[in-house]
């Protein structure tokens, strides 16, 4: 491999992998706030980009300008999530974990159906938009740019993320809620509040990066599978809640996907990643940040 | 048992607990326990290990809930109230195990606790009271909750309630555990804390050094109350000399 190629495979890897990120913090955030696993994660992605994609028929409106509405449509539908659902999975006396596991994948079987019948199983994808096709050149290396735009958001995400967490009484909110969530109504917190909140914010950030797929990648019910997939693998390498782990998993995931495919058939790239996975599950069952 | 005369305020106390009873899964932990609190009291609560105090003040706090009986705090029901609403009425509550943040730092703790004011001098004003009372804990703000020694960890405690601004604090056996000359410290700043205007509701193992303390003091035996009055009535009690005081 030249350098260049093996620049140009690296680059579009750590791109690659800041999406994974981006989709995958939301689901180690709310695993870290309530130690629930949210199986319709993939779901929320596919809803926002079907999201992304009907307003945009609706509005002509490039998917960059519409992030905002989706992410926020996103955030409240998390919200939802919890108050349906998860809040009274979680009021379970017994079998306590079995019964969170089969609601958020209720949860996902119930979004697959009503996609399935309003939005059909045809392909869909957004032919033209502003970065859509587009691509940077950078010194011989060719980066498309809607990864590089998902790249600058994910990475903007985290800022914020990190922002929120650290400077924000809600930031200490979540944490004191993740460490212990009988205590917080001695301060006056309503852990209610504080998880439908943590689900709004897991769920808009996964809506974030449906945006960007929507703008490169094509659009169908069963979309969100294969990424949730890669979420899980990401969440469990970056380490269960921790939400840098993610970030770092991601972008090492991200890279290792990008090399396996220069070397394998293109249908056995995941087979690289899943070999990690396993690695990590065997040496460092707790991931690389993990503090279980 | 009838509410105390003394504990009202204008005929009405700031706390009131009327025939209270809970149950653990059917088991009765205490059983019609009526007490009462008037503002700028110190009233302890007595009994020996299983006597149910620890349950009355989770019952209050609403961390329990009640099978019986009502609870008023300043004029109002709350005892079908959620927790971290009893909070924001005034109402702190001190637990036996502390329940701090123990992977957070002190200074996060502190600000947890003034976590329903938004104002600037809300937030200062409690802390300037609680680094006064405790200048141990202004030097270790940066230190991990957990990491304290036993006696801090309380002091923290004590100090999270009080960022709430509570006009009724409930501390569960603030001593236990703690070596003797940080227990003369926290009794210390149980009386100071009542002089900065916040009621104290305390229960108590050291009955000797509490009823030192208090005005008032209610005795708690297997859920039931035995015996209530003011301090030195109880101090004086023959009962109360032989089997606690050890007299
Ligand atoms: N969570 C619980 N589940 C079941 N029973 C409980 C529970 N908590 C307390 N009890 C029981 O209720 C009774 C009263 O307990 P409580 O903790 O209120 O007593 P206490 O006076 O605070 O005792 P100590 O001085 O040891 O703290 C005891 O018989 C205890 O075993
Ligand atoms: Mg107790």
């Amino acid at each position: 491999m030249t350098l260049q190629a093996f620049l140009q495979v690296l680059a579009s890897g750590l791109l690659m992998g800041l999406l994974y990120a981006l989709i995958a913090v939301g689901l180690s955030l709310i695993f870290g706030l309530m130690d629930v696993v949210n199986f319709a994660h993939g779901e929320f992605l596919m809803v926002a980009m079907y999201a992304t994609f009907g307003l945009w028929l609706a509005t002509s409106l490039d998917p960059v300008v519409l992030m905002p509405a989706v992410t926020a449509l996103m955030f409240v539908l998390g919200a939802l999530a919890y108050f349906g659902v998860v809040r009274f999975a979680m009021r379970a006396r017994t079998n306590v974990g079995m019964v969170q596991i089969f609601a958020t994948f209720g949860l996902a079987v119930l979004i697959q159906g009503l996609a399935q019948f309003f939005f059909s199983p045809d392909y869909r994808s957004i032919p033209k938009s502003w970065l859509g096709g587009k691509t940077l050149d950078i010194a011989g290396v060719f980066l498309p740019l809607p990864q590089v735009f998902g790249g600058l958001i994910s990475l903007l995400a985290f800022a914020g993320l990190y922002l929120l967490m650290d400077r924000t009484d809600f930031g200490k909110a979540l944490e004191a809620t993740r460490e212990d969530q009988g205590a917080v109504a001695l301060v006056g917190i309503d852990r209610n509040r504080v998880f439908a909140l943590g689900w709004g914010l897991g769920v808009a950030l996964v809506g974030l990066a449906g945006v960007v797929l929507a703008i490169f990648y094509y659009i169908h019910p069963h979309v969100g599978g294969p990424f949730a997939l890669i979420a899980y693998v990401v969440v469990a390498l970056g380490g269960f809640g921790s939400v840098f782990g993610a970030l770092a998993a991601g972008l090492i995931v991200g890279v290792i996907e990008a090399l396996a495919a220069t070397v394998l058939p293109p249908a056995m790239k995941s087979i690289a990643v899943y070999l990690l996975y396993l690695g990590v599950v065997f040496v460092r069952p707790s991931g690389l940040f993990g503090r279980l | 048992m009838l509410p105390d005369d003394h504990a009202t305020e204008g005929g009405r106390a700031l706390l009131t607990v009327d025939r209270l009873t809970t149950a653990y899964r059917g088991l009765i932990a205490i059983s019609e326990i009526s007490i009462s609190v008037a503002r700028g009291e110190i009233v302890v609560v007595a009994g020996a290990n299983g006597a149910g105090k620890s349950t009355l003040l989770k019952s209050i706090a609403g961390m329990e809930k009640p099978r019986d009986g009502a609870v008023s705090f300043l004029g109002k029901r709350i005892d079908t109230l959620p927790g971290h609403e009893i909070t924001a009425l005034g109402l702190a509550y001190v637990p036996e195990n502390k329940r701090l943040f123990p992977r957070l730092t002190v200074a996060d703790n502190l600000r947890l606790g003034s976590y329903l004011h938004r104002s600037k001098p809300d937030r200062d004003a409690p802390l300037e009271t609680v680094f006064t009372l405790f200048p141990r804990l202004k030097e270790r703000l940066g230190q991990r909750a957990g990491t304290l020694s036993g006696g801090e960890q309380q002091m923290l405690a004590i100090s999270r309630a009080l960022m709430t601004r509570p006009a009724l604090l409930m501390l569960d056996e603030p001593s236990q555990g703690i070596m003797p000359k940080l227990v003369d410290e926290i009794f210390a700043a149980v009386q100071s804390i009542r002089k900065t205007g916040v009621t104290v509701l305390l229960v108590e193992q050291r009955l000797a050094e509490s009823l030192d303390i208090a005005d008032r003091a209610y005795v708690l035996q297997t859920g039931r109350l035995v015996l209530d009055g003011t301090a030195k009535e109880v101090r004086d009690h023959p009962d109360i000399r032989r089997v606690y005081l050890g007299m």
